[in-house]
This record gives structure tokens, sequence and C-alpha cells, in this order.
């Protein structure tokens, strides 16, 4: 394997953000740049609509009807009585305007980089995780890790989601319209969380980084989250992203809370495991 | 992994049996090893019940040469021990060459029948119910609703369980649900974990309680069962339950009249709730909730710690 420079896998557009650490590896090779292919992505247009009834499809057959869909250029898809079924519309890494018209159940939209989705009723447990771009919309409820380790893209819920939300966020955005469950927040590491009614317990537990903004009430916080001042930026920004989503804070942006990692846990220590031992 | 579900019919009565074994079926991959159902009805009189009970596993029933006899001779023992206490039998079913249901009338004291009949070898009581009855078998729910005759059952209310099999044996004494014994109409069912088993166990050992398995879910119902035995009314049994029961569980809980989930604190363990005027559907799953309303239905998931009962 060839040497590879930082510059080149930025160019490669293989990193978003600077990692740092003694231990973080370069994985990729400039050399290999050009073996590199993106399989089951489609050049659609937004213009060619179509829609199909899922109610008597299995989740197998939907997901390839949709990936059918997408190989045959139509870029505007609506999916009827998706039925609350697992793991529906996932792995799509193409521009797509994409309408669930119903339910979805666990595991729905997994794996996204850069379609739009839209969704008219409640989803399950994980809805979103690793969304690496797009945007995800739902209309109603989400169940528990809502948006786990999502990546990029903005991910919405208008009504209240689970507990766990956002665990393991590693960029992105998530918004929530109601309340939030417990250990909200959890091992964040990038991106924001927006959540515009209350948090449950241990909000923001063993974060690393990133961002929590809260409009209601927090049942408490979890070890090493701390509040701190909103600024002039995140007021900005709050309202610039919300209006995206035609959303609003109950009591205001600016009365909103700001939770981030006070960063005194044991992985912000410079030393590394060996020379931690001879230290201890 | 496991899924539960429970289903309540408030002021009225329905097909539960068919709704309940559409529910368990939609959740088949969450545990393909037993099914189990508890089913209540409107209830009988003060002093009729409904016993249901087996003379042998059923993988026990389906091996050696003499285990036909040896049924014949548990289920004897059984006729002769419910004669001596002085219980009527109204109608006897053999439902399965190893599970009967018996229509008895009893005035008596329900702990003291329980254990006569269950200090007979392999002999196990599912339920003692007014209004109760407790099946559970091998199988998927198609399979143990059509074994037991299920797909007619009309009543209130029913909880349901799809076991898979982590910290105790594929047979039906180790299935859900659990009888809360030797409280006639208490049922209970859980997808999780207790970290503290065996320490609550015996406490509760200690203070009389039996236990048929070494399924930990069985302490929920011996608990609870412990709980109302000292006054205490379901709700605030199962609100203490929260703090005193380790782990990550989502449980259901069923009595006579009323319907009741609870979740741990940690809300590690999934539920989804869709409730109207008249109905009231929870389950680990949507699809379960939407095998029996396959329109659009606004659902949602209680929150960590939540405890929720509701009344027929």
């Amino acid at each position: 394997m060839a040497n590879l420079t930082e510059h080149a896998s930025h160019d490669m557009g293989m990193h978003t953000e600077q990692l740092e650490g003694r231990t973080q590896q370069r994985f990729f090779s400039a050399t290999e740049g050009e073996n590199l292919t993106q399989p089951f992505t489609y050049e659609v247009d937004f213009d060619r609509a179509t829609e199909f009834d899922a109610q008597d499809l299995s989740t197998g057959e939907i997901n390839n009807k949709l990936r059918q869909l997408m190989k045959d250029g139509y870029g505007s898809i609506t999916m009827r009585n998706p039925g609350a079924k697992h793991s529906l519309a996932v792995g799509i890494l193409n521009r797509l305007n994409l309408v669930l018209d119903g339910s979805l159940g666990y595991f729905g939209c997994g794996l996204l980089d850069g379609p739009n989705v839209h969704i008219t009723g409640r989803v399950g447990w994980s809805c979103a995780e690793n969304m690496m771009a797009g945007t995800v919309v739902i209309e109603k409820n989400a169940g528990s890790t809502f948006g786990a380790a999502i990546r990029g893209g903005d991910l919405v819920c208008r009504g209240s989601v689970g507990a766990r939300t956002g665990i393991d966020q590693k960029g992105g955005t998530i918004i929530v319209g109601g309340d939030t469950g417990a250990f909200s927040g959890f091992m964040m590491q990038r991106g924001r969380m927006v959540v515009l009614g209350n948090a449950g317990k241990n909000l923001g537990d063993s974060m690393y980084d990133g961002t929590l903004y809260i409009g209601g009430k927090i049942a408490d916080l979890g070890v090493d989250a701390v509040a701190e001042d909103m600024t002039q930026l995140d007021i900005d920004w709050l309202t610039a992203k919300l209006a995206l989503y035609d959303m609003s804070a109950p009591n205001g942006i600016e009365n909103m809370t700001k939770i981030v990692s006070g960063k005194q846990l044991w992985n912000y220590d410079n030393l590394e495991p060996s020379e931690k031992k001879l230290v201890l | 992994m496991c899924g539960i579900a429970g289903l309540i019919h408030r002021g009225s009565t329905d097909n539960i049996g068919e709704e309940m074994t559409a529910m368990l079926q939609a959740m088949k991959h969450r545990g393909p090893d037993s099914t189990g159902f508890a089913l209540y009805n409107e209830g009988r009189s003060k002093t009729k019940y409904v016993m249901r009970f087996k003379v042998a596993e059923g993988a026990e029933a389906r091996s050696g040469f003499e285990i036909q006899a040896q049924m014949a001779e548990r289920k004897k023992a059984v006729d002769s021990r419910l004669k001596e206490l002085g219980v009527e039998v109204e109608k006897r079913k053999s439902v399965t060459e190893y599970a009967f249901r018996y229509e008895i009338k009893f005035a008596g004291d329900l702990r003291e029948l329980a254990s006569y009949v269950e200090d007979i070898d392999n002999v196990e009581i599912l339920s003692i119910g007014h209004a109760l009855e407790l099946v559970k078998d091998l199988g998927d729910a198609t399979v143990v609703a059509k074994q037991y005759g299920l797909s007619k059952f009309k009543g209130t209310h029913a909880i349901g369980h799809t076991r898979m099999a982590t910290e105790s044996d594929v047979d039906i004494r180790s299935a859900h649900p659990y009888w809360a014994y030797p409280f006639s109409d208490v049922a209970v069912v859980h997808n999780g974990q207790l970290t503290n088993y065996w320490t609550m166990r015996r406490a509760m050992e200690r203070r009389g309680h039996r236990f048929t398995s070494d399924c930990d879910s069985e302490l929920i119902a011996v608990y609870i069962a412990d709980a109302i035995d000292g006054g205490e009314d379901l709700e605030t049994a199962m609100r203490r339950s929260i703090d005193e029961l380790d782990g990550v569980f989502t449980y259901l809980i069923a009595t006579s009249d009323q319907l009741g989930m609870a979740k741990d604190v940690m809300s590690a363990k999934p539920m989804v709730l869709y409730e109207s005027d008249d109905f009231v559907g929870l389950a680990s799953e949507e699809m379960a909730i939407r095998s029996i309303f396959p329109h659009e239905i606004d659902t949602f998931d209680p929150y960590e710690g939540e405890v929720r009962v509701w009344q027929t």
C-alpha cells in the first residue's frame, strides 16, 4: 500500500473532519482512489415521479423495488402503506425525493447518504442510524436510539422520541419537536442536537464533543455534560435551522439551554495507556 | 430477545384469542422457542374457577415407553387430590395428552389447593382463575393457538409472550406468561433480564413463595403476588418494582380487570403503545399492533421508569 498523505485523503473527500490523537490511523491509500467504486448509486431525475403500495410486499421486496425504481431513473418516489415494517428504505446512497406515506418499524432509513425522506407517520427504534447525508423528516413520534451514530445530514422528528436519542452521534443535526427520553446525547462526539421539549435524565452522559440545545426542562445532566451560555452564533444558527423545517422553540430560542462536554473524562487525558500505566 | 404483547377492550369483549395470536405471530422473529397466552374473559362467580395444568413437558410426553402410563397416573393423582380437598370438577377437558382444562367449584384456600396438587411429581398448575386462562407451549403462536383451540376465545383483555430462551431451558415450565401463584387471576410476561434474580428469589422463598422454574421472569410474578398479599394495589406494587428489580426489563401484568405495563429506568427494552377510547394495545414492536389494526394509527414509546395501568 502506498503512503497516504493527509492532503490526498481530503481531496478524495474521505475526511469531513480533522481527527486528532496519537492512535488515529490513516486507512486510505491515495493510489486506491481510482479503484474505489460506489455500488448501488444511481443517476435519477427528480421530475420523474412514481408511487407504489408496500402493503403486501416483504422488507426485501420493498427495498429491491426502491432500488429498481432508482435504477430506472425515478427521482421522486412515494411509498404507500409501509405498515411499520422494519429496515425499510435503507442504504440509499444517492439524491432522491422519497415520501413514506405511513409508519416504519425498527431501523428505518439507516445508512442513508443523500436522499430527502419525508415520513408521514411514526418510526420505531434506531431510525436513520449512521445517516451520512440528506434529510429525514418524521411527522409523528419516534422510538429509542433515534439517529444513532449519525454522521451528517438533518434528522427531524416533529413529535417526541424515546431514550438514547443520538447515541454516539458523530455529526449532522438531530431536531426533536417534542420531548426526548433518558441518555439522549450519550457518548456524543460531534454534531448538534436540538430538543424543543423536555429531556430525560442523564442528558449528554459521557459526551466527547458536540452541542445539545434543550428548549424545555432537563431531568438531569449525565457525567461530564455541562451547561454553557448561548452565544449569538448559536441563536443565529438555531433560527436558521428551525426555520428550514417550519419549527419554533416554545419558550424562545434565546431561552434554550446549551449543553456541551466538560472534557474532564479520561479520554481527554493525553497519555497513551502504556504511558498511563507507568504514571500509575 | 423475546416479544411481549397486551391488549384490553375497555367496556366490551372481542375475540382476544385470535387477536393475541395475530400479535404474537407478527413477532415470531423475536422468539421462536415457545409462545404463551394469558386470556381473560368476563369472569365466573366467586367459587368457580378454570384450572389449567400439565402432567408432563411436551418433549417428555413424546419420549420413553412408560410415559403414557405415568401421565395417566399423575392425572389420576390430581383427580384424587382434588376430590380429597372437596373440589367439584364440573367439566374436564384433555387439551393435549399432557395439558388439561378443568372447570371447578371450590370455596377453600387456593394456596392449599395449588400446593397439594403440585406436590405430585411433574405436575404443574399453569393457572387457576375466575377470569384467567393461561396457555403456553413450545412453537409459534399459530401452532400453540391451534393446539389449544384459542381461535374463538372471547374476552376482555390478554397478554402474551413469544420466547427466545437465553437463561433457562426451552420447555413449558420456562415459558411465559407466569401465573402469580396463588392469586387467582394475576399473570405476567416479561422481556429483559433481571440481574438481582437470585438475591430476590431467595428472599421470596424465605417468605414462603414457590418457584417452578429458573427463569428470572417468574420473579416478577412472585414479587407482585407478594405485594398484593401484603395489601398493596397493583399500580403501587409495579411502581415499587421499578426501584427494586435490577436489570433491564419491560413487563406486562394483568389481573381480572386490569392491564399494566412497567419499563425499567434505562428504557432498554422496547414497548410501543396504542391507546384509543375503547382499546389499548401494547407490544414490543408496532408490527404486532398493526396485525389487528392494519390502517395508520398513532403510537408512541412509553418513557423510562414509566408505569401505566388500564381498567377493563
